[in-house]
Formats: C-alpha cells, sequence, structure tokens
C-alpha cells in the first residue's frame, strides 16, 4: 500500500512535469497544454497502454487530466463493444461522467456562495 | 509571417530582445511542478483507498468520486482564493490534475456571476475548460472509431 502512495507520487508528478515542460520549453499557453495532454491521454488509451499505468500508479495515473482523455476512450469502446460503431458516441462520456458532472456541479454551487475577488 | 525574409535591423532587435528576455528557471519549476501534482496525486490515491474501503468501489471504478471529491476541494480552494496562489507556486503541478480543470471551470463561474444566472455563470462556465471537453472528446472519438473498425475487420 505504501508503495501505491510513493508511485502516485512520483507518475502524477511527472505528468506535471510533462506539463511544466509544454509551457516553458515548448512555449505553449496553458489552455494548448492541457489539450495536448488530454489527446495524448486518448492515444494511450488506444494502443492500450494507459490501463497498464493506472494499475501500476493508481491516483498518479487517474488523477491528472490525461485520465480524461483516456476514461472518455474507454466509455467509447465499452459501448461499441455491445452496440458497434453507434456505441462509440452514446458511451463516450459514460465512465467519465462524474468529473464533468462534478465540475459543473459544485461550479454552480461555487458561484451561488462565493464573491468574485479583486 | 515567419517564413519572410528579416532585415538586418529585425535581426539584431531580435538578438537584443533574446538578451533582455526573462530567462525562465525551468529546472527550478519542474521542481515545484513535480512536488505539488505529486501531492495532489497522493491526496487522490488517500482517496481512491477511502473509497475502495468504505463505500465498495472497485480499484477499477473508485477513480470517480475521487475525482469528484477533489472537484470539490477545488470549489472551497477557488472560492477562498488560495487555488490562485497555489497555482502561481506550482505551475503546470496545480494544472494538470484534475483539479486544475475544477479551478477552470468554478472561477469562471464566480467571476462571471455577477452577469447573472443564466448569461453569466451558465455561459461562461466552460470558456476556459471547454477547449479540453472539446479536443477530449474529439481525440476520444477518433481513437476509439480506429479500434472499433479495426476489431470489426478483425485486424486486432
Amino acid at each position: 500500500m505504501l508503495a501505491m502512495f510513493f508511485w502516485a507520487f512520483v507518475v502524477g508528478g511527472a505528468i506535471c512535469v510533462i506539463g511544466q515542460l509544454l509551457l516553458d520549453v515548448g512555449k505553449l499557453t496553458p489552455g494548448h497544454t492541457l489539450s495536448t495532454l488530454v489527446v495524448a491521454g486518448a492515444i494511450l488509451d488506444g494502443l492500450g497502454l494507459y490501463e497498464p499505468l493506472i494499475d501500476f500508479a493508481g491516483a498518479g495515473a487517474t488523477v491528472p487530466i490525461t485520465s480524461f482523455g483516456n476514461s472518455l476512450v474507454h466509455g467509447a469502446l465499452q459501448e461499441a463493444e455491445k452496440h458497434g460503431l453507434v456505441g462509440v458516441l452514446t458511451g463516450m462520456f459514460e465512465v467519465t461522467s462524474s468529473g464533468i458532472s462534478a465540475a459543473i456541479l459544485f461550479g454552480f454551487i461555487g458561484a451561488l456562495i462565493f464573491k468574485p475577488k479583486g | 509571417m515567419g517564413k519572410t525574409k528579416k532585415t538586418p535591423e529585425q535581426k539584431s532587435y531580435q538578438k537584443l530582445e533574446k538578451k533582455h528576455e526573462l530567462k525562465r528557471p525551468v529546472g527550478m519549476n519542474c521542481l515545484k511542478a513535480f512536488l505539488v501534482g505529486g501531492l495532489i496525486c497522493t491526496i487522490g490515491q488517500v482517496l481512491t483507498y477511502f473509497y475502495i474501503y468504505y463505500f465498495n468501489f472497485t480499484e477499477a471504478t473508485a477513480g470517480n468520486p475521487t475525482v469528484a471529491t477533489l472537484i470539490f476541494f477545488a470549489m472551497l480552494l477557488t472560492g477562498f482564493g488560495v487555488y490562485d496562489h497555489i497555482g502561481q507556486f506550482a505551475g503546470a503541478g496545480s494544472a494538470v490534475p484534475v483539479t486544475g480543470f475544477g479551478n477552470a471551470v468554478i472561477s469562471a463561474s464566480i467571476e462571471h456571476r455577477s452577469e447573472g444566472f443564466v448569461l453569466g455563470v451558465g455561459g461562461n462556465m466552460f470558456k476556459l475548460a471547454g477547449t479540453v471537453v472539446l479536443f477530449g472528446v474529439f481525440a476520444a472519438f477518433v481513437v476509439a472509431l480506429i479500434r472499433t473498425l479495426l476489431s470489426m475487420w478483425g485486424v486486432i
């Protein structure tokens, strides 16, 4: 269990370093950086490489934004297995619904209770 | 634009500009991003174990409530104005984890509440985070389509 915390820290940190390098060395804007990482996550899952990383690093792989691309592909493939090509469209948000719903819900609640600063 | 020949004056100006440009402390930035990003993921791992042991999630499904909880924390930190300070210190370390996605949605919502809940909050919520959703969905569509077609044709 302790090893899992260690690898979550190292792998999660390493993905953030890749993001920081894209920002500093690649001179990308934050929007471009995050989009690149999401696309990278989707492609890695398409190649079947992201799932082993999650087994190995746990939250180190599920918390960075790359896992958003991964779970979109995952939902689409799951549904595609059952319903064929239509499933690619209908299953897209199947796995990743919690992140999007949480962001929308807490975004609205945040706007209700907090006032803008400055 | 970049391909047109530069006059000698432009070239010398570019040299001058490069000399005065602030050097980004890349190594230090990466270290900070590594530490803060790693810490957020470790907190995520704690939450993952919490959901596995107390709410009967499996290793595979525990990522979902973990992400939701982290976004809830991001809401509190954003609302109290703490997340901005973390972001200034950590750079990508706080932007790349899902809390950064939450922060983008939540800060846009809070910022635009003065324009009303329908046009302000509703209309601007995904102003910053929308690009991540767009390219995530498009890339996932292409990747999943290729995988599905390949398996239908019996290639994989």
